[in-house]
């Protein structure tokens, strides 16, 4: 039967929380090694989301952000999204081509677009690679896909996906930062429904 | 000032006496606007994919393109609407992300078939659509005004209209 995740335990949440931690704390790395910079994370949330509140999870509905969509198959199914804000946006590219810039959210041109696609990619590889040699699940995540909108629209796609079988979604959030507020991006992890009971079985103590 | 009522994915909501219904961040979900223009009787609401699976259990009508909008008809009609002044305004179904190098094609198009399907249930029941602004790849929000029955569209970087 479908997996409910309107009634997890506690215990199922930590588990939840320990993936965003083994994961994230990865993509973290990889992301600290990228830019030569120190890139600390947050403790993960496991949030359950109501449809209604879903596109104001990071803030307004409207704000503009860039969103990276990734999903992944294999063992484990589900979809990652990394989103960033203006102000992140334009600190990040600064780094990565070791350049001042003002760029603009809205007038990325494809060089930029790139850039953020790759980095993207390299946090998603490093995700998903703690998590599989943490739980011996293994997975292969799509060519990544950028949309610059509001945070909303891009929000409500992971949200559809879930609706299908639920009125709430499971996201694993974990926030990265430089310590300085000016880097400030989200990486959510959405397993799949049949995934969500793969993941818990895979950490359950002792085995 | 009138006073605005928000319309999140998968809720309804009915407003008369120059309310302004409010939905945001709209992507591939569809919003359906109607209206009896007598009255002055505003409904919308948000749906986020096609069909009902009336086979399973417990579903929440008010997501799915069918049911949400035949739960939209019957509560317009409780309001006080003539249900043959109905008229319909729908908006959304972006698709905002590419399917190319995607797992998970159908996901990410389906807000083609939310609008197919929304249109498809407002011809079932005899409704007409006197404006549609749907499809693109980018996101919308809208405000739906029960004085006028006009609906405005904001995005990024796409012109704002008036349906």
């Amino acid at each position: 039967m479908s997996f409910d995740v309107e009634n997890l335990s506690v215990i199922d949440l930590d588990k939840f929380k320990e993936i965003g931690n083994i994961g994230a704390g990865n993509a973290a790395t990889s992301l600290s090694k990228l830019l030569n910079k120190r890139i600390n994370m947050n403790v993960p949330e496991v949030k359950l989301i109501n449809l209604e509140n879903a596109v104001d999870i990071i803030g307004g509905a409207e704000t503009l952000v860039a969103g990276v969509y990734v999903d992944f198959k294999g063992d484990i199914q589900g979809t990652i999204l990394y989103l960033l804000d203006s102000t992140s946006l334009s600190k990040l590219l600064e780094l990565l081509m070791n350049k001042e810039t003002d760029t603009q959210i809205s007038e990325l041109n494809d060089i930029e677009a790139s850039a953020i696609i790759e980095v993207a990619n390299i946090m998603s590889g490093s995700y998903l690679m703690a998590l599989s040699s943490f739980t011996g699940l293994k997975a292969v995540h799509s060519v990544p896909n950028l949309s610059i909108d509001m945070a909303g629209a891009i929000l409500s796609v992971p949200v559809i996906e879930y609706g299908a079988y639920g009125d709430k979604t499971l996201f694993i959030e974990s926030q990265l930062t430089d310590g300085t507020e000016q880097i400030n991006n989200y990486f959510f992890l959405i397993p799949g429904i049949t995934t969500c009971p793969v993941l818990l079985k895979a950490l359950e103590v002792g085995t | 000032m009138k006073s605005t009522t928000r319309v999140g994915m998968a809720e309804l909501r009915i407003v008369k006496n120059n309310e302004i219904l409010v939905s945001m961040g709209i992507g591939s979900c569809v919003v359906v606007a109607l209206y009896d223009g007598v009255e002055k009787i505003a409904g919308l609401v948000h749906i986020m994919l096609p069909y009902c699976n009336r086979a399973r259990d417990n579903p929440n009508p008010l997501k799915f393109a069918d049911t949400g909008i035949e739960e939209l008809i019957r509560q317009m009609v409780d309001a006080g609407a003539d249900r043959r002044r109905l008229v319909a305004k729908i908006a959304g179904g972006a698709q905002m992300f590419s399917s190319l190098n995607s797992f998970n094609k159908e996901i990410l198009a389906i807000g083609d078939r939310n609008v197919e399907a929304v249109i498809r249930t407002l011809d079932e029941n005899g409704i007409r659509i006197i404006a549609q602004e749907t499809g693109g790849n980018f996101g919308r929000s809208i405000e739906f005004h029960s004085d006028s029955g006009i609906m405005f569209i904001r995005t990024v970087g796409h012109e704002s209209k008036q349906i």
